[in-house]
């Protein structure tokens, strides 16, 4: 990435500029240290004021207070509440950049009568957030609650990433496909084995974006799901700090649980992870 | 950028072949490829398109039907025609339009602030995080880090920090800097804090996201213009009016714009802790929350409908505004 400034940067510059950032990332890391720091602690360490950052009695306790207390029928299982995660995550994710890419190809590189018209309802349906479809998703399909079909399933096909996918296609040169439709590839073939091993900067944005959603999902499963048995991690969480009395150190520990899926995808994919956010803003 | 906005796009594709009746044998090949590509084209964008239109479509048009009814759920009585009653009962009967209204107000409280703090801090951090400077990218991991957070664990971690006994993170180090006189607020529970609890949080948690945005718009800013300012001896503030400010125009109006949507979308934050957070329920509840709460908490689903229909209306108001504001400058 190039950066401009401009200035000539002097040594007492440039210290000056690494202790503005440091003072106010620590403040902005205070929360993810306390997090990490507190799933570490007995539980009646957390709730302690400042004495709450101090690395004391440090354990993994909670975690193993976690996977046990939550293992058994009437609690529910930590690890099934993962594994419904990953498992919704992973179908969404697949099966979305799936469907909308063919889409997004279709609409944006096959001729077709019609296709303006069909892209123009996608942009259109773009407008509508989940919110505002989620009471009349829920009454139609009350019958399915506590499912992980419903949990799912409305959420692979997706407006906005076969937007995404359509803006990236747009800028592959048409010589491309022509070559390889000289060689006798249908549209199918073109696509799968040209455009999408040539796309996988927009495949991995749209995948994180998705993720991400999909992973933090909450509105949804507070209405569908109230089996603990399909209960996905985020609102099992809601429900594990609800607990009374709470058990600080392992709520902070089941946190931590939570988001760390996300933040190994994080670490390794940050790159995509700033693209796909940069560019769903520069051409949302 | 290339826009591809439909009055844009490319017009009906009028080369296509002349439609050719199935029964005729011989046709160039050519033109056999064309009329595939009607059929490959429509197959390949069906699964997608069905889906939204299920999902998204049909709900949609569903709740403007359910909000024209008397639904409840669970009850033995038919749904029965209420017209526009929904809509009256939302705005003036008393007992429904306050917890309405005051959540209409709410989010408007919270768009209001955020939207402005939240740009202009995400602006801030943008120009601090545009330097070359060793190690830059790790500083710029940790302030989007936060944005990879769902929302129900942000909302505990906060419900932490913003305890309300001296224990609490917030409480504690106030009694510390002010040798015991402040420090046992009840930041959640407390009505006069309990919105600006919910806007610090939703900030820490969104700010990255537009930081990462305006950090892509700067950096499109040639560093000619830059060195030109130096040359005509523009101090760090006239650079940052007359080169800065114009040349993320665009991006500062968008990000500004998205985030007045997402702010009217708040709910897994406001949810989380009022159910178990100990926060005030009438000080928080958005709209959502409170479509929520109705179809759900009261059964009520033609309510809902009908306050979901109002905050689509709402929403894409915003939205059409954005993409109007927006245009001109993504335009090639």
């Amino acid at each position: 990435m190039s950066t401009h400034t401009g200035l000539t940067r002097t040594p007492l510059r440039r210290f000056l500029d690494y202790a503005v950032l440091s003072v106010l990332a620590f403040i902005f890391a205070l929360p993810v240290i306390y997090l990490f720091m507190g799933s570490l602690k007995p539980s009646d360490e957390v709730l302690n004021g400042l004495s709450g950052f101090l690395p004391t009695h440090l354990s993994f306790d909670n975690y193993t207070a976690v996977l046990d207390s939550l293992d058994s029928d009437s609690t529910g299982y930590f690890w099934r509440f993962m594994g419904i995660s990953l498992l919704l995550a992973f179908v969404v994710v697949t099966g979305g950049l799936f469907v909308n890419s063919m889409a997004a190809y279709g609409l944006s590189r096959l001729k077709w009568r019609g296709r303006n018209a069909v892209f123009a309802l996608v942009l259109l349906l773009m407008l509508v957030p989940f919110e505002s479809v989620a009471v009349p998703l829920f009454y139609m399909f009350n019958g399915r609650r506590n499912t992980l079909f419903i949990q799912a399933i409305p959420f692979i096909a997706n407006a906005f990433s076969v937007y995404q996918f359509h803006t990236f296609f747009r800028t592959i040169p048409p010589s491309i496909e022509e070559a390889a439709r000289l060689d006798g590839a249908g549209p199918w073939r073109t696509f799968f084995a040209i455009i999408v091993p040539m796309s996988k900067p927009a495949f991995a944005s749209v995948a994180i974006l998705t993720f991400l959603t999909q992973w933090g999902s909450f509105l949804w499963p507070v209405l569908m799901v109230s089996d603990p048995s399909v209960r996905p991690l985020p609102l099992e969480m809601s429900v594990f700090q609800a607990q009374l009395p709470p058990d600080w150190g392992q709520i902070l520990a089941f946190g931590v649980l939570l988001v760390l899926p996300v933040l190994i995808v994080f670490a390794f994919f940050q790159r995509w992870f700033v693209q796909g956010v940069a560019s769903s803003a520069v051409k949302g | 950028m290339k826009s591809v906005e439909p009055a844009h796009a490319a017009p009906p594709a009028r080369e296509k072949a002349p439609p050719v009746t199935a029964a005729e044998p011989a046709r160039p090949a050519r033109s056999v490829r064309r009329n595939r590509d009607w059929l490959h084209g429509l197959l390949m964008s069906t699964p997608a398109v069905a889906g939204l239109i299920a999902f998204v479509g049909i709900p949609f048009g569903y709740a403007v039907v359910l909000s024209f009814y008397n639904v409840r759920l669970g009850s033995p009585l038919a749904p029965t025609f209420f017209g526009l009653e929904q809509y009256r009962r939302l705005f003036t009967d008393p007992d429904l339009s306050g917890p309405f209204l005051r959540a209409l107000l709410n989010n408007l409280t919270f768009a209001v602030v955020v939207v402005p703090v939240q740009t202009a801090l995400a602006l801030g951090l943008a120009i601090l995080l545009n330097r070359k400077l060793k190690a830059i990218g790790v500083f710029r991991s940790l302030f989007f880090m936060p944005v990879v957070f769902p929302m129900a664990l942000v909302a505990v971690i906060w419900r932490l920090i913003l305890a309300r006994s001296d224990q609490g993170m917030l409480n504690s180090a106030l009694h510390t800097v002010s040798f015991g006189n402040w420090g046992a607020v009840d930041w959640l529970g407390d009505s006069a804090t309990a919105m600006a609890s919910i806007i610090v949080l939703s900030i820490w948690q969104g700010v990255g996201f537009q930081m990462v945005i305006l950090l892509a718009g700067l950096q499109q800013i040639p560093g000619e213009l830059y060195e030109a300012a130096e040359l005509d001896r523009a101090s760090r503030w006239q650079q940052f009016r007359h080169v800065t400010l114009p040349g993320i125009r665009g991006t500062l109006v968008f990000v500004a714009m998205l985030t007045s949507v997402l702010s009217f979308r708040v709910f897994d934050q406001v949810y989380v802790l009022i159910r178990g957070g100990g926060l005030d329920e009438d000080a928080a509840r958005t709209v959502m929350y409170q479509a929520v709460t109705t179809a759900f908490d009261q059964n009520n689903v033609g309510q809902a409908a009908a306050i979901t229909v109002v905050f689509f209306l709402i929403v894409v108001a915003l939205t059409l505004i954005q993409r109007r504001v927006v245009r001109p400058d993504n335009e090639d």
